[in-house]
């Protein structure tokens, strides 16, 4: 019954926001403020109703309801609570069901956000919403009801994926949708802004929140899918340049670039053309993330089902979206209002830089993960793009934005002085050459890549330290005043330093992983295998039964220099319902870095396949996004961006202007 | 400086960088890709030794040989021709003697394969999308009516 009222509070939430797409958008037109305020009631009934239907989904998992034909593919009476729980959005219905449930949740909160934001600009952005809600939400009905049932109901389920059977399936999917689907509201804002005609530094000071929210949930998400790949497909390896990995880095790259371009549109009125681009492609790009992981042109864990269908569906979708706003961009941004000037040598020229910079890498990213598409549907030829062709194309363009970061985020609006910005990052410079000259000297015949980039590590932490330390200390106040004077500047300037802090940190990462180490061997009970400075030993392997599944488990000693560091396991799974195999890596955390195991198969000898690695400061990739979405999310608590906080009667100084 | 010359700048400026990253996506286009062939295709297309590229087809049956220290050597086939597969790793949990295998290496000499890595990606029904297509392409696929509800 309770499935039921799911699938009709669905249809239910698409008649509403039927309405919520047209009143409000007449309303907005004809000046009426009754039919303006129609936005916000049905947005929030439309969140209603989807997380009802939400709710009757988890409520069928949860009590194993063996009728519904989602719950017989995806569940097992058997599996723990929490993957019967995650196992909702671990398919692609309930995925989807998911992603609409997001995206209304993001309307509900503009709903609520009466006080911050203009009852005309608020009615069109809701009916923007409302639209890319109608679009998801007869996809959903159409061709992927999660509330579907089956007669006669099956005794029981077939079971989740194992490779999803991990508490990373708990958290991955929701932090990355609330980033690929919080960038529909930076979409339906710039849509409104062109629909309506106006836009201004107050349009970009009501969306700022929004862009820097989704995107320090967006880079989260794409962190815990990093790591979740790291330690679930035990090869230790973190990015693979995979099309689905790429298809959330592209978003994030522009979401990055919008993020920045609000920024200058706020402080400075400039930019408005390029940042409701900016705003359009972002959204766009996780439209286009949607498809290509959604709809099965890519095989991956991600894509669930191969329905041509549902592929041609969403490319509709797509192309609605996506050549709509652009034609809408097309007509109306002509009529924009040019703003502010600045001299090329200025923090907003250094923000265009950064913009270039992003939008070209992400442009990079874009062909090598559609080329090969594009080819095979044209030529029919197969190619792969990997790991190669983005280290030959992205990184070029990615390293010379970081060795720019510090300096622009140093330099003052509107006209700056190169020279004077140089000599404020002198003692940066200093140490850092130090730092990088003394790793090169101990780096024992290692690569040099590594030194250089934990250079720029060090380089991009010490850079945006120095902005806070420049405008707090002063020889003549001393210590204390220092302490409050950092205290006390903004939010926005804190967030900005902990975020590119965050950068540097993830690069040091990223660099370190050129020391990293591996030893393959085949191991009997008592032998050990090396890799580097560590040494692993097999103590024994082990059958082990539990509820849906068996493994082998070899218990392996991790020893460094003849001292014994722990114990780890790494085993071999076989998840009995499906009778597929995994393999579950061991891992052992040792300071910022890891002794990583994984196990192959068993031999008639008796002995196992270890592959073991020592990846020096690997921790440092993850800790770094981390810190990047945390710099985020204390941006966001800035007094000026508090949604409904009082605005000042005067603006700020130009002193306490923050440094994005 | 005018607003014309700004614009100029700027125009100027972004020209630079898009003009880089075109060279460097046309460069690595030509050396970076790697194609992916079936054990046919390496004769059609008179693939030359030392050629870097994704080999994909059926694991043949009983050809797969452990050496000692994890040196694995097996055949890859399809309707047509059969390619001797050298590896030395862990190979993917769902690797199977008669099943559909992609690998990445180099040829060595005709008709022998040296592999970096052996692939891990397909379906339920263990047959990667690259093997599927060639096989169809021949005239041999048999799986359609299992491989509907593909997961993973």
């Amino acid at each position: 019954m309770l499935v039921e009222a799911g699938h009709f509070a669905l249809a239910l939430a698409l008649g509403l926001s039927l309405i919520q797409f047209v009143v409000p958008l007449w309303g907005a037109r004809s000046n009426d403020p009754v039919l303006m305020a129609v936005a916000p009631t049905t947005a929030l009934a439309v969140l209603g109703c989807i997380a009802f239907a939400f709710f009757a989904l988890t409520v069928a998992y949860v009590t194993s309801d063996f009728s519904v034909l989602n719950v017989v593919e995806n569940s097992h009476s058997t599996k723990p609570m929490i993957y019967k729980i995650s196992g909702v959005w671990g398919n692609h219905e309930g995925s989807m069901l998911l992603w609409v449930l997001i995206l209304a949740l993001f309307g509900g909160v503009v709903a609520l956000a009466k006080s911050s934001v203009p009852a005309r600009l608020q009615a069109n952005t809701l009916a923007v919403q409302a639209a890319i809600t109608i679009a998801f939400l007869l996809f959903i009905l159409t061709t992927s009801n999660p509330f579907t049932r089956v007669i006669p109901a099956p005794a029981e389920g077939q079971d989740l994926n194992p490779l999803l059977q991990d508490p990373g399936l708990a958290i991955h999917p929701p932090l990355l949708y609330i980033g690929y689907v919080g960038f529909s509201i930076s979409f339906a804002f710039a849509c409104a802004a062109l629909i309506d005609g106006r836009i201004d530094a107050v349009w970009a000071r009501i969306v700022r929140p929004w862009t820097l929210g989704a995107w320090a949930f967006l880079t989260l998400g794409i962190a815990m899918g990093s790591y979740w790949a790291y330690y679930e497909l035990g090869w230790g390896g973190w990015w693979f340049w995979d099309p689905v990995e790429n298809a959330s880095l592209m978003p994030w790259l522009a979401g990055t670039a919008l993020m920045h371009s609000t920024v200058v549109m706020e402080k400075r009125d400039a930019l408005k053309v390029w940042t409701i681009l900016l705003a359009i492609l972002t959204f766009s790009l996780s439209l286009l993330g949607t498809f290509l992981v959604r709809s099965g042109v890519l095989t991956s864990v991600h894509s669930f089902a191969v329905d041509p269908a549902r592929g041609s569906f969403i490319l509709g979708i797509l192309i609605i979206f996506i050549g709509g706003s652009l034609a809408l961009f097309a007509w109306r941004a002509p009529m924009l209002r040019q703003g502010g000037l600045f001299a090329p040598v200025s923090r907003e020229g250094a923000l265009v830089l950064n913009n270039l910079f992003l939008a070209t890498a992400c442009a990079t990213v874009f062909v090598g993960t559609l080329y090969p598409l594009a080819l095979e549907v044209m030529t029919g030829e197969k190619i792969s793009v990997g790991a190669p062709f983005f280290n030959a194309t992205f990184l070029p363009l990615i390293v010379p934005l970081l060795l720019l970061l510090p300096l622009g985020q140093t330099l003052a609006w509107k006209r700056g002085n190169l020279l004077g910005t140089a000599q404020r990052l002198y003692a940066v410079f200093g140490i850092v050459l130090l730092a990088t000259m003394a790793l090169l000297a101990f780096r024992h015949g290692g690569p040099v890549a590594a030194p250089l980039g934990i250079g720029l590590g060090v380089y991009l932490v010490l850079g945006s330290l120095n902005e806070i330390v420049t405008r707090s200390w002063s020889k003549e106040k001393g210590l204390s005043m220092a302490w409050r004077k950092a205290a006390g500047l903004p939010r926005s300037t804190w967030g900005t330093f902990i975020a590119h802090a965050g950068v540097g940190l993830t690069v040091i990462g990223i660099a370190a992983t050129a020391w990293g180490v591996e030893g393959l061997g085949s191991l009997k009970v008592g032998e050990s295998l090396r890799a580097g400075a560590y040494e692993a030993r097999l103590e024994r392997v082990t059958p082990r039964v539990e509820a849906n599944y068996r493994e082998d488990v070899a218990v392996l000693t991790v020893l460094r220099d003849g001292r014994e560091m722990g114990t780890l396991e790494t085993m071999k799974r076989l998840y009995v319902t499906r009778g597929m195999p995994t393999t579950e890596a061991g891992i052992m955390t040792i300071g910022l870095g890891q002794v990583y195991a994984s196990v192959g198969e068993m031999q008639p000898d008796g002995s196992v396949g270890i592959r073991l690695y020592h990846k020096p400061l690997v921790l440092l990739i993850w800790i770094g996004s981390v810190v990047m979405a945390l710099g985020g999310g204390i941006s966001l608590t800035d007094r000026r961006l508090r949604i409904g906080a009082p605005a000042r009667a005067k603006a700020a100084p130009v002193a306490a202007v923050p440094a994005e | 400086m005018t607003r014309k010359q700004r614009r100029l700048t700027l125009i100027g400026v972004a020209g630079c960088v898009l003009a880089i990253a075109i060279g460097l996506v046309l460069y690595a286009m030509n050396d970076t890709i790697v194609f992916f062939n079936s054990p046919a295709d390496i004769q059609a297309k008179n693939v030359q030794p030392g050629t870097r590229f994704r080999l994909g087809g059926l694991v043949k049956e009983g050809t797969v040989v452990r050496g000692s220290d994890q040196q694995i050597s097996f055949e890859v086939m399809d309707a047509e021709a059969t390619v001797k597969v050298n590896y030395k790793g862990l190979l993917p949990d769902l690797f199977r003697e008669g099943q559909g295998i992609v690998a990445e290496g180099v040829l060595e000499q005709p008709g022998f394969f040296r592999a970096d890595t052996v692939l891990a990606k397909h379906d339920e029904n263990y047959m990667p999308r690259e093997v599927a297509d060639t096989l169809k392409k021949q005239g041999h696929w048999q799986g359609e009516a299992q491989a509907a509800p593909a997961t993973q």
